[in-house]
């Protein structure tokens, strides 16, 4: 086994060895619930289908997803034992993707734990499980991009409440990138490719046809490469602070 | 071996490590004497490849630091400052995995757990989580990781801080029981820890190297190096004391005689290179003086530490 799949192993248990594990799971599942039922209206929509579920992930994720991944590094930094990981054999990209790693399978669990969701559609109606299949699989990719975000934003600091608010606003930036609240501030200088580029980043306007179950391939690689640059990044970030 | 030339760090403005050449052989156990801040922690997290060096090198066995992080840790094993540890993990479960990581896998890496649970007397704790640990036991932990592995080059920052008398004399016991062909480099501000353990002794402040030698080496430039105490017991006369301190202070080998309590305790100072003490216990026994006291310093340590660490800062 690799030392990144042993860090994660750790780090994984890491999670259940405190209430961390259980108070998120629950959160999570709590306000997908109140999400799906309350605002998405899903009874009253009338359709065996998961969008007034999934179209809320990534508001769920803006808050939950921080929480998550503010630990991530500025913890180990603020109790010392960076030092003894970083000293380890291990390469920074190993460490990096271990902890990320780590992380993501938790959110994966935390949604898989929505599976009683799944069942009532399937109860109620006849829904296309493949399209469900695929939207669980966008929204954990989804999910990675905001992790590898956070990781990064977590590395910046020793302090977890700067790296939480930190990621939250990074997140917020690219949740409604598409959005006039992030275009308007660019559209007036910046040139047009920069602006679409900007614009082609936003989560909400990827994930909404992730959510419908329109799955395009770009979409998914989208969230792929997002999370592979901001780990990236994170790497970066740790090697400047440890030659800082 | 370790190779460290030039090896400077400075963080923002400040120069925590202003350039310091050394080499550390096989067998060698090096301690690394300093006041706090002076660069000791810093030369020690350049060397495990914690923090990256702004000028100068690392050489650990052949491997550059910089160059092959990697292949340099595999041979170190390290005690950071104040020995971190994931403090919601278990003591076994700690060092499995610390073991896991350096590729020590299945009935090997549980013989090794079991070998440092036992040297390091965890037998007790092995189920207990980290966080609810004695300082003390945190240390030893620290010291089990590091040792896991049976690593060519230990590393060792403040390893006996935190234990009380018997845990030091343990931790001392386990690093002069090493095999001689292990390189250890231990930073301590206790100066007889020096003593007890360490062949050499490096003192460094204001991040330069200071001084560079045996502990022996050290003591000698104390001014009390070779020093006779001489202790005039209560049945002779006050007088002999005062006699005493005149005729001591004329010989020859020595440069002052110091008196204390009261007059009955005199320090017979010797003049550099110089042993007063054949003279000195000829002149007691021809003068028939009522001594209940009389021994030979070797120096101390704490003196010339503060010296030539003074000097610096």
């Amino acid at each position: 086994m690799g030392a990144t799949l042993i860090i994660a192993r750790r780090e994984l248990g890491a999670y259940f060895a405190t209430p961390l594990a259980y108070v998120f799971v629950l959160i999570f599942l709590m306000l997908s619930g109140v999400f799906t039922f309350y605002l998405g209206g899903f009874y009253e929509r009338g359709q065996a289908d998961l969008v007034a579920f999934f179209s809320f992930h990534p508001w769920l994720y803006l808050f939950l997803v921080p929480a998550l991944a503010m630990r991530l590094w500025a913890e180990e930094r603020k109790s010392g034992t960076i030092e003894l990981l970083l000293t380890l054999p291990v390469t920074r990209w190993q460490a990096v993707l271990g902890k990320f790693l780590a992380a993501w399978l938790f959110t994966g669990l935390a949604l898989a734990l929505t599976f009683p969701l799944w069942i009532t559609v399937n109860v109620l109606g006849s829904p296309d499980n493949g399209v469900i299949l695929a939207s669980y699989a966008g929204s954990w990719l989804m999910a990675a991009g905001f992790l590898a975000i956070g990781s990064c934003m977590s590395a910046l600091t020793r302090n977890q409440v700067i790296a939480f608010i930190l990621t939250v606003v990074v997140c917020f930036l690219f949740v409604l990138s598409g959005f006039p609240l992030v275009l308007d501030a660019v559209s007036g200088w910046a040139p047009r490719v920069l602006v679409d580029a900007i614009a082609s980043m936003s989560f909400l306007t990827r994930f909404n046809a992730v959510a419908r179950g329109v799955i395009g391939l770009q979409d998914l690689l989208f969230f792929v490469a997002l999370a592979g640059v901001w780990l990236a990044a994170t790497t970066v970030v740790i090697e400047l602070k440890q030659a800082d | 071996m370790i190779e460290i030339s030039q090896l400077a760090k400075n963080f923002g403005e400040i120069a925590a490590v202003r350039g310091i050449d050394f080499t550390v052989r096989p067998g060698d156990v090096l301690g690394f004497l300093g006041p706090n801040g002076a660069g000791k922690s810093t030369t020690m997290k350049m060397i495990a490849g914690f923090v990256t060096p702004s000028a100068g090198s690392v050489r650990v066995c052949g491997h550059d630091v910089q160059q092959d992080p990697r292949g340099a840790q595999r041979l170190i094993g390290y005690l950071p400052e104040g020995a971190p540890a994931w403090e919601e993990m278990a003591v076994l479960g700690f060092l499995r995995f610390i073991g896991a990581v350096r590729g020590v896998h299945g009935a090997e890496c549980t013989r090794r757990v079991e070998d440092v649970i036992e040297r390091m007397g965890l037998g007790g704790v092995r189920r207990q989580r980290i966080e609810t640990l004695s300082k003390g036991y945190k240390r030893r932990v620290g010291l089990a990781q590091a040792l896991l592995h049976d690593p060519r080059v230990l590393i060792l920052d403040e390893p006996t801080d935190g234990l009380d008398p018997n845990q030091k004399h343990q931790v001392r016991e386990l690093i002069r029981g090493l095999s001689g062909d292990k390189i250890v480099v231990i930073s301590t501000h206790i100066l007889e820890e020096v003593h007890a353990v360490c062949n050499r002794a490096i003192v460094i402040a204001g991040g330069r190297i200071v001084a560079d030698g045996t502990p022996q080496e050290l003591e000698a430039r104390s001014r009390y190096h070779r020093a006779v105490h001489l202790h005039f017991s209560d049945r002779g006369a006050d007088s002999d004391a005062a006699e005493a301190r005149a005729a001591l202070a004329a010989l020859e080998a020595v440069s002052e005689v110091e008196v204390q309590a009261g007059g009955r305790r005199l320090v017979v100072v010797a003049r550099p290179g110089a042993n007063p003490l054949g003279a000195v216990a000829r002149l007691v026994h021809d003068r028939g003086w009522l001594v209940d006291e009389l021994h030979v310093e070797r120096g101390r340590l704490d003196e010339v530490f503060r010296d030539i660490t003074r000097e610096v800062a």
